[in-house]
């Protein structure tokens, strides 16, 4: 592949595009497949056999558009209509307005918050290619940031740039990428490796399958990046196996990737080659912590390991690895392509660019949203997610997985970035964003969350493995309402022990969900205990208890 | 430079506990500290194991770190600031001494380590006299199939020191975790009857280095099981040769 090569694929695809009339893009990702948009297509596309447009009209599937509640989802890429709720049966009625008047019943909005309020960067190709042809990717300027990076910049200045974008890891702990790929580049080692971590894991996100499902050639892009960057000839991606649509479409874009010769031996004719194999995670939440996910990787049980040394120093069988989440190296192709001062431009003074939040809970749009960080809280919640639905009241939101906290109203208004989630004591985490309204009991959420960390322990160390069960069966006694004052006491004892003593970051953080309820709704505790009722009506207590013996 | 010289460590200083020491570069902060008489306690930690830093009981503070550190895996460096025993620590290593007991089933005056049990010695030492926590009372199974041992999981703290043993000592990797959580167990090859296990050479070596009354010689009444310890000799031998 050449850079002339690449050029003329664009230019080849850009063609034949404006020579269709009528592209009806069908989205693909989960979401809409799940309520059988692949039917939707098939039909989308006998209809138009049908009414004998073939030669002018198209349908293709793309990848997540965002709103999930709406789907099955389909655009009309020429004017920007969208459908939504599309059923089999509405294909005719679609086919036959193209170049009309859209049709009126199952037309979405598009002047909504939803979608005017939100940036698009690591998705701005979401919904828009057709994650399963390359060429599509490369009309979208798709691999011009490798091709910048390997014929006009050095490593160094590649890490220059990422790190003057200001970008920080979006896995969660949000440390500085450009830092971790300089130290990663000035490691000694023989080898050095690449790692993405697609064990995205925690409930009610999903990101990086959406990034991973509708863009992959986006992430492959960016690993090549950092791979020069760092001097690193191979990669790995890891990716759970719960997501066998996301896992198909890497697949297939790697393999599209070496035959054109974008991903190989000598790319673009420079010295450089690198390879991508994807890896797949077993259902254990701890891989997603880099060292248990390097052990995963090598074949091991997936347990962390004490760090220092990190993964920079030795990584994958002990060499020197950069380890960065899917939306981080999905951030890196328009770093390069624009350059990290276009990146350093948006988001606030400590957090640069974009984050991507999948939004679910109680609140009337869910699915999946990209916002300049520094965003309020308020602006998510009742602008982009359209409030609450029924009338209720907002609680609280959390954030974070269950390694994050709940937080309430009063800080709805403050700016999402980094250190201002850290603050009232959740974090930004990878981007689950569940929304809470009255009907919740914060006691129950607290203990859900810790349910999930005492069954996602590795149970290599002793307070996490342990530490959570005791902390679980305290939560039960409460929700019970045959809790007492002291088994709060011990319960916040533990919580104290658990964070600090635990080996790896799931430990240290599952005391998190606790930690926050009961500094933000400590009365809900309190009722529970001394009243023996659950303010919300969630948990059983009492006689209602003995009702359903 | 000549090549013996590369291989010159060099020394480090730093203070434990407001004492100075000195220490070589490639020492852990728990080999300084036992050199120097500072007592920390440990369990999962074995001289001539691979350390891994799982039971946290030798956590310390080291002045200017946000986290505590496993002294049985930090290496030193100069001008640390390391404090071994201060209130914090020791009220963390009592917890997980008791979050350890609450665990499974420690019944000590029935158990063949009773009197040589490395757990019930450490919450003698460290003064653990009540269990706060609620017992979990998982039920356990006890696995007697092999000719020589027995390994009665009800005492297991998972230090993993049997694993370690049998792979890099023994060489054999009969031994490995599976599960999650509480749910984890020490099993043989994949997870079957000790007794059956192809990879298992009967070396007893996971026997001598486990620190409770897991796993024990067929024939030990209650307090009878008492260890050789090898792996001190087995370093130096080592050491020596090189």
């Amino acid at each position: 592949m050449t850079p002339e090569e690449l050029h003329k694929i664009a230019e080849t695809e850009l063609e034949a595009k404006q020579q269709t009339q009528h592209t009806l893009c069908v989205c693909m990702a989960a979401g809409c497949v799940s309520t059988h948009s692949d039917k939707v297509k098939e039909s989308l596309a006998q209809q138009i056999e049908k009414h004998g447009l073939k030669e002018t009209c198209k349908v293709k599937g793309v990848g997540c558009m965002g709103l999930c509640m709406a789907g099955p989802l389909v655009a009309v890429e020429q004017t920007g209509a969208l459908y939504q709720m599309v059923a089999p049966q509405d294909a005719e009625e679609i086919v036959k307005n193209l170049g009309k008047q859209p049709v009126k019943r199952l037309v979405c909005d598009t002047t909504q918050p939803f979608f005017t309020r939100q940036k698009k960067i690591v998705l701005e190709n979401s919904g828009v290619v057709d994650s399963e042809r390359i060429e599509e990717y490369i009309a979208a300027k798709g691999y011009e940031g490798l091709l910048e990076a390997l014929t006009s910049m050095n490593q160094a200045e590649v890490v220059e740039q990422v790190s003057k974008s200001g970008l920080r890891g979006r896995g969660g702990a949000g440390f500085p990428t450009g830092l971790k790929w300089g130290t990663v580049a000035k490691a000694r080692g023989e080898r050095k490796f690449v790692i993405c971590n697609g064990d995205e894991g925690d409930p009610g996100a999903f990101m990086d399958r959406s990034v991973l499902e509708s863009d992959p050639h986006r992430v492959l892009e960016g690993m090549a990046i950092g791979g020069y960057a760092v001097g690193a000839s191979q990669g790995y991606i890891y990716v759970r196996a719960e997501y066998p649509l996301a896992v198909k479409r890497l697949k297939d874009a790697i393999k599209q990737a070496e035959r054109l010769g974008l991903l190989g031996h000598n790319i673009f004719g420079t010295t450089f080659s690198f390879n991508i194999e994807v890896r797949l995670g077993a259902g254990a939440f701890v891989c997603g912590e880099e060292t248990a996910l390097i052990a995963s990787v090598e074949g091991k049980r997936g347990q962390p390991r004490p760090r220092p040394p990190f993964p920079a120093e030795r990584g994958l069988w002990d060499c020197p690895t950069l380890i960065n989440n899917v939306e981080t190296f999905a951030n890196i192709p328009p770093i390069i392509r624009n350059g990290g001062e276009w990146f350093a431009g948006i988001g606030t003074e400590k957090g640069k660019g974009t984050k991507v939040f999948a939004l679910a809970g109680a609140v009337k749009n869910t699915g999946l949203i990209e916002v300049p960080m520094g965003i309020s809280l308020r602006e998510i919640i009742f602008e982009i997610g359209g409030g609450i639905p029924d009338g209720k009241k907002f609680k609280a939101v959390q954030t974070g997985g269950p390694s994050g906290g709940c937080i309430p109203e009063q800080f709805l208004d403050m700016q999402v970035d980094y250190d201002s989630l850290a603050k009232v004591g959740s974090i930004m985490g990878s981007g689950g964003m569940i929304v809470m309204d009255e009907t919740s009991c914060m006691v129950d959420v607290a203990k859900f969350f810790m349910e999930f960390c005492m069954t996602e322990s590795c149970g290599k160390c002793v307070p996490c493995r342990v530490g959570t069960k005791q902390m679980h069966e305290l939560l039960s006694k409460i929700t019970d309402g045959t809790a007492t004052d002291e088994n709060l006491a011990m319960l916040e004892e533990l919580c104290d022990v658990v964070k600090n003593t635990s080996l790896c970051g799931l430990g240290m953080t599952a005391p998190n969900p606790v930690v926050s309820t009961l500094r933000y709704f400590r009365d809900e505790y309190m009722a529970h205990i001394h009243d023996h009722r659950c303010p919300a009506g969630v948990c059983k207590i009492g006689k209602e208890q003995l009702a359903t013996v | 430079m000549n090549p013996s010289a590369q291989k010159t460590l060099s020394v480090k200083t730093l203070q434990i506990n407001g004492k100075d020491v000195s220490a070589r570069e490639d020492q852990t902060i728990l080999d300084v500290a036992r050199e120097n008489g500072v007592f920390i306690p440990t369990l999962c930690n074995l001289d001539g194991l691979t350390p891994v830093g799982a039971c946290r009981l030798c956590l310390v503070e080291v002045k200017g770190s946000r986290r505590l550190l496993p002294a049985c895996i930090t290496q030193v460096q100069d001008n640390m600031e390391v404090s071994t025993n201060t209130e914090t620590l020791v009220k963390y290593r009592k917890m997980i001494l008791e979050l350890l007991f609450a665990e499974r089933n420690h019944v000590c005056s029935v158990c063949v380590s009773n009197g040589h049990c490395e757990l019930q010695a450490m919450a003698q030492k460290l003064g653990v006299d009540h269990i706060r926590y609620p017992y979990l009372y998982p039920k356990l199974a006890v696995d007697a199939s092999h000719d020589r041992f027995a390994v009665d999981h009800n005492r297991c703290i998972l230090c993993q020191r049997c694993v370690r043993v049998c792979d890099e000592i023994e060489g054999a990797h009969t031994w490995d975790v599976q599960g999650r959580g509480t749910a984890s167990l020490v099993i043989t090859d994949l997870n079957q009857p000790w007794g059956t296990s192809e990879s298992c050479t009967s070396c007893g070596k996971c026997v001598q280095v486990c620190p409770t009354g897991t796993l024990f010689e067929k024939g030990r009444a209650s307090g009878e099981m008492t260890k050789r310890e090898f792996l001190p000799y087995l370093t130096l031998m080592r050491e020596e040769r090189v």
